[in-house]
């Protein structure tokens, strides 16, 4: 475990060398490229810099928003196209057509219906969210072992009890891989609405300003390196969450 | 507590069920007929994949017989009926692995019952397969062994008067198989059960049973219905050495063995006419069994 922890930060220190020793040799420009040293004294700048953390607080809480609401339209979805395969059959053609649309692309769309608002980024987190969260439910409800709900039967266990004893737990592991993956995306989403967009408060917003005019691309990188952080303790969190609560799951120890 | 009460705990009057996958049909039960006595110990010896689990299912009410009835206690069963432990061969699957041990065994009692008698039920039935130590555990913290007992508590907690497994010690070791034998042939005198027991293992069987009844490959059906003439009391040595155990062994070896020739190859077997039992055992079948023999022979 610590030997992997050590070999994962000779990478990253390895990583950040190159960085280093690519901007002082001047194989790329310093300003186009800044070398290492230069990001991180970004991010030292940027920490104190009281815009840049509302703009944190302002991506974050969107995105906290739109993977709630995910999860809130995504679960119940997944649970019903799960346990009737009418509906699941008759959603499929629609599923698979709107599923590889990349939401990105969807952006001018939604700032067109919804406004420049802080909605729209939500929005657009929302719908990319819910596919993986929703498949992932699906996937779980027919996952189910046939005799663990046979054993319901057999002790004439009723059916809200079997869903909340024996459904729901047993779906509980994958539900959760589902929201860790959508939570990677739906934070891609906001950053890049927030870039395209502008007008608002936010880590893509601070980037897309930093960027044009006097192009501190220092202040680029580290802004990237704080929106990247964000979703590495998101990650971090949910695999926690796994671990503390569904230890008993196969699943959630192959998943750390 | 019996006495009272007329007429076979299980009665099962012709029961055939066929599976269909697709295009075809695999005929599982073919008018099978039993009965099992209140407080009796019946095991249904079988070859693997003879049908027992699916007649075991049956009587428990988790699959309707495409044909004939079952009846329990003389009333006709439709759906899981009341009073009924099930255990299964697959504690790992059947067990909830995300509850504790106690959780588990509190899951198969009536949702109607209130809370002071769920723990006590549970505590009790914790205490009889001698797990009273694991109950706030989880069934992936226990040995296998272990974790069929709690299945067997979760039975037990509904103080059944009819417990049905499905080859329940087939996925243990050996050692652990006795024991958990032993531990069967002592509850059910405390809970005064009848106890209707799916195996494949001749010595299981006659161990733990008051009768033995054996089926023949598939489509099953009785080929014998062996009175195990021991007393109620087993001991892991002293009765598998004794007389009537290793008789009764030979015997349903033998019928076992005929069973299988008669549904698969036609050739004789050896050795039949070498014991010199072979007088008592073609006496033993159960009348039904003519019918039957035939019924294979035209396949």
């Amino acid at each position: 475990m610590s030997r992997a922890v050590l070999r994962g930060l000779v990478g990253v220190g390895v990583f950040l060398a190159i960085g280093e020793v690519v901007g002082r040799i001047g194989l790329v420009p310093p300003e186009l490229l800044p070398p290492t040293s230069a990001v991180l004294a970004g991010l030292v700048e940027i920490a104190g810099d009281p815009a840049f953390r509302a703009d944190v607080v302002a991506t974050v809480l969107a995105w906290l928003i739109g993977l709630g609401v995910a999860v809130g339209i995504a679960v119940p979805a997944g649970v019903l196209l799960g346990s009737v395969p009418g509906i699941r059959a008759g959603t499929r053609a629609l599923v698979e057509f709107l599923r590889p649309i990349p939401s990105v692309a969807l952006i001018p769309l939604a700032v067109v219906l919804i406004g420049q608002g802080p909605a729209s980024k939500i929005a657009l987190a929302v719908y990319a969210a819910v596919w993986p969260i929703l498949f992932n439910t699906v996937h779980a409800v027919t996952e189910v072992d046939p005799l663990l709900r046979e054993t319901a039967a057999a002790f004439r266990v009723g059916r809200r009890r079997t869903l909340a004893r024996i459904v729901l737990p047993s779906m509980a592991p994958f539900v959760l891989t589902g929201v860790r993956l959508a939570a990677a995306v739906a934070l891609i989403l906001i950053v890049s609405t927030e870039l395209l967009v502008g007008g608002g408060r936010g880590i893509g917003e601070y980037i897309a300003q930093s960027g044009t005019g006097g192009g501190r691309t220092d202040l680029v990188l580290a802004a990237a390196i704080v929106a990247g952080l964000v979703g590495l303790a998101a990650n971090a969190a949910l695999t926690a969450v796994g671990r503390r609560w569904l230890s008993w799951s196969p699943e959630s120890a192959a998943a750390s | 507590m019996r006495g009272d009460l007329v007429g076979s705990m299980v009665e099962v009057d012709d029961v055939a069920v066929a599976f269909r996958d697709g295009r075809s049909t695999t005929t599982v039960l073919d008018g099978l007929s039993l009965h099992v006595e209140r407080d009796e110990v019946v095991c249904l010896l079988g070859p693997s994949g003879c049908g027992k689990s699916t007649l075991l299912r049956c009587l428990a009410g988790l699959r309707a017989p495409d044909r004939g009835e079952v009846r329990l206690r003389g009333e006709p069963v439709r759906g899981v009926p009341d009073g009924l432990g099930v255990v299964f061969q697959d504690y790992g699957r059947s067990l909830l692995p995300w509850s504790t041990v106690a959780r588990n065994v509190e899951f198969g009692l009536a949702a109607d019952l209130d809370r002071s008698t769920r723990r006590a039920r549970t505590e009790e039935a914790l205490e009889a397969v001698g797990l009273a130590d694991a109950a706030g555990r989880r069934p992936g913290q226990l040995s296998g062994g272990m974790q069929q007992r709690v299945a067997i508590a979760r039975a037990l907690a509904r103080r059944p008067d009819l417990l049905l497994m499905d080859e329940p010690f087939a996925s243990v070791d050996a050692l652990t198989r006795a024991d958990l034998e032993d531990l069967l042939v002592r509850v059910r005198r405390e809970y005064a059960m009848t106890v209707v027991l799916v195996t494949h293992d001749i010595d299981e069987s006659i161990y733990l049973a008051d009768r033995v009844v054996v089926l023949s490959p598939r489509p099953a059906a009785v080929v014998a219905d062996l009175a195990v003439g021991l007393p109620r009391e087993r001991d892991q040595i002293a009765t598998r050495e004794s007389e009537v155990f290793v008789h009764l062994r030979a015997q349903a070896a033998e019928l076992l063995r005929s069973g299988l020739s008669r549904s698969g190859a036609h050739h004789g077997h050896p050795g039949v006419g070498e014991r010199g039992e072979r007088g008592p055992v073609v006496g033993v079948g159960d009348d039904p069994g003519d019918g039957v023999q035939r019924e294979h022979l035209e396949r």
